[in-house]
């Protein structure tokens, strides 16, 4: 499946010289998006080259930028095309585009819309009026519960390469037949980045606004806890002892952790400069507690054989 | 301040400079966060900590009164770079970083 829309000027229903200029990145579902919110009505939609990323993303690298704006209004004729002079841009696009730069450059008034495409029909119809709530990137469940697919295959296919390890170690060291000591030995650490990857790929997302705590490593970490307490009566006696539950523990955390920090990236809302002070503490923590989880595993093994 | 997501306190790199200021407004118009507010017709920053260092308001700034920072708050684009990888594709195509 094609995820990009070829930049250029395409019209909406059957626009002519008086009707809006909307701008959108060539990223399919912003495109779509687009296309979906305005049902019945007459625009042209300006399509930037974002080597199709879409609008946000773009705007931060710098991709829906000024320049490209301004180079695709002069190469669609815009001028000759509408007899009016304004551009409506999505406000996510405010991070690349500087709005009265377009205007020096194309004589074009650029102004920024709602958020949103589905406030479009509202903002349009007020008169280029967007209302204090259309202004709001928000981070709502639904959109929460998007990412998650994502994210689950990523982690899942690490924890596949892990477990691995785990299981072939285990099949060496301890005693009896390889298959069966393998299955026994990797029964504990699968558990755990399963659950960490639970915890931190699913609970955390969909629970967001209601764990304790602003970083999200500290609500990973609660997501994890809550998790580990739930699923160590049914675990528990399955694992070896007293060391090998702890390791189990440190395991679920520490995936948890880990893939809780790494959801600021999805999420709507995180600064660079508070990521960069989340992260001062909670590697060295994530870290430490892998470092246990495989420590101890590794211990009992060897103490015991 | 009811469901407004706040990440970390007192660590945004945002500063308004309040004698360059000429009230255009513009800022409060493109953050996605409300973080600017007018008040008695001057713009101050009113909530500071829901900002996310994404430079719409600086860039949009006709008087140059806004400082800040600017980059993508994603945890897995600090480790490539600290690794050495440029920051390519940190997550999903469709969120709201990269
Ligand atoms: S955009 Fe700049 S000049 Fe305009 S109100 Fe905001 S800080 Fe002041
Ligand atoms: S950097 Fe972005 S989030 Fe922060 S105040 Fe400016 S526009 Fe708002």
């Amino acid at each position: 499946m094609r995820y990009t829309v070829d930049p250029g000027l395409y019209a909406l229903g059957k626009p002519g010289p008086a009707d809006s200029v909307l701008v959108t990145a060539n990223y399919k579902l912003s495109f779509d998006a687009l296309r979906a919110a305005l049902p019945g009505r007459n625009a042209w939609i300006l399509v930037v080259d974002t080597k199709g990323i879409n609008v946000w993303c773009a705007a931060g690298k710098g991709t829906f930028g000024t320049d490209e704006v301004v180079a695709r209004v002069q190469a669609c004729g815009l001028h000759h095309v509408v007899s009016h002079r304004t551009l409506i841009l999505p406000q996510l696009s405010a991070p690349g585009v500087a709005a009265r730069q377009v205007k020096t450059h194309t004589g074009f008034t650029a102004l920024f819309g709602p958020v949103d495409a589905r406030d479009l029909p509202a903002y349009l119809d007020a008169g280029h009026k967007a209302t204090k709530a259309m202004r709001r990137k928000k981070f709502p469940l639904r959109e929460r519960l998007e990412l998650i697919p994502v994210e689950l295959v990523h982690s899942l296919k690490w924890a596949g390469i892990i477990a691995t390890v785990f299981f072939v170690l285990g099949g060496f060291l301890d005693e009896g037949p390889f298959w069966i000591s393998a299955s026994r030995a990797a029964l504990g650490p699968a558990t755990a980045l399963l659950g960490g990857i639970a915890a931190g790929a699913v609970s955390t997302p969909v629970l967001l606004p209601w764990l304790p705590g602003r970083a999200f490593t500290t609500k990973g970490l609660w997501a994890g806890a809550i998790l580990a307490g739930a699923a160590l009566p049914f675990i528990g006696p399955k694992l070896s002892g007293a060391l090998e539950t702890v390791s189990w523990g440190c395991g679920v955390l520490a995936v948890s952790a880990f893939l809780a920090m790494n959801f600021t990236g999805a999420s709507t809302y995180t600064s660079l400069s508070g990521v960069r002070r989340e992260m001062r503490w909670a590697v060295p923590l994530e870290v430490v507690l892998f470092a246990i989880f495989a420590g101890l595993w590794l211990y009992s093994r060897l103490v015991s054989t | 301040m009811i469901g407004r997501f706040v990440y970390l306190k007192d660590v945004v790199t945002l500063q308004l400079d309040p004698e360059k200021c000429v009230g255009c407004g513009f800022c409060t118009d493109v953050c996605p966060h409300g973080v600017f507010v007018r008040e008695n017709g001057s713009i101050r920053i009113a909530f500071r900590d829901a900002c996310m260092e994404c430079g719409a308001c600086a860039r949009n700034c006709p008087a140059d009164a806004i400082r800040v920072r600017t980059g993508v708050g994603c945890a897995q684009a600090v480790i490539h770079s600290m690794i050495g990888r440029s920051g390519e594709g940190c997550c999903s195509l469709d969120s709201g970083c990269c």
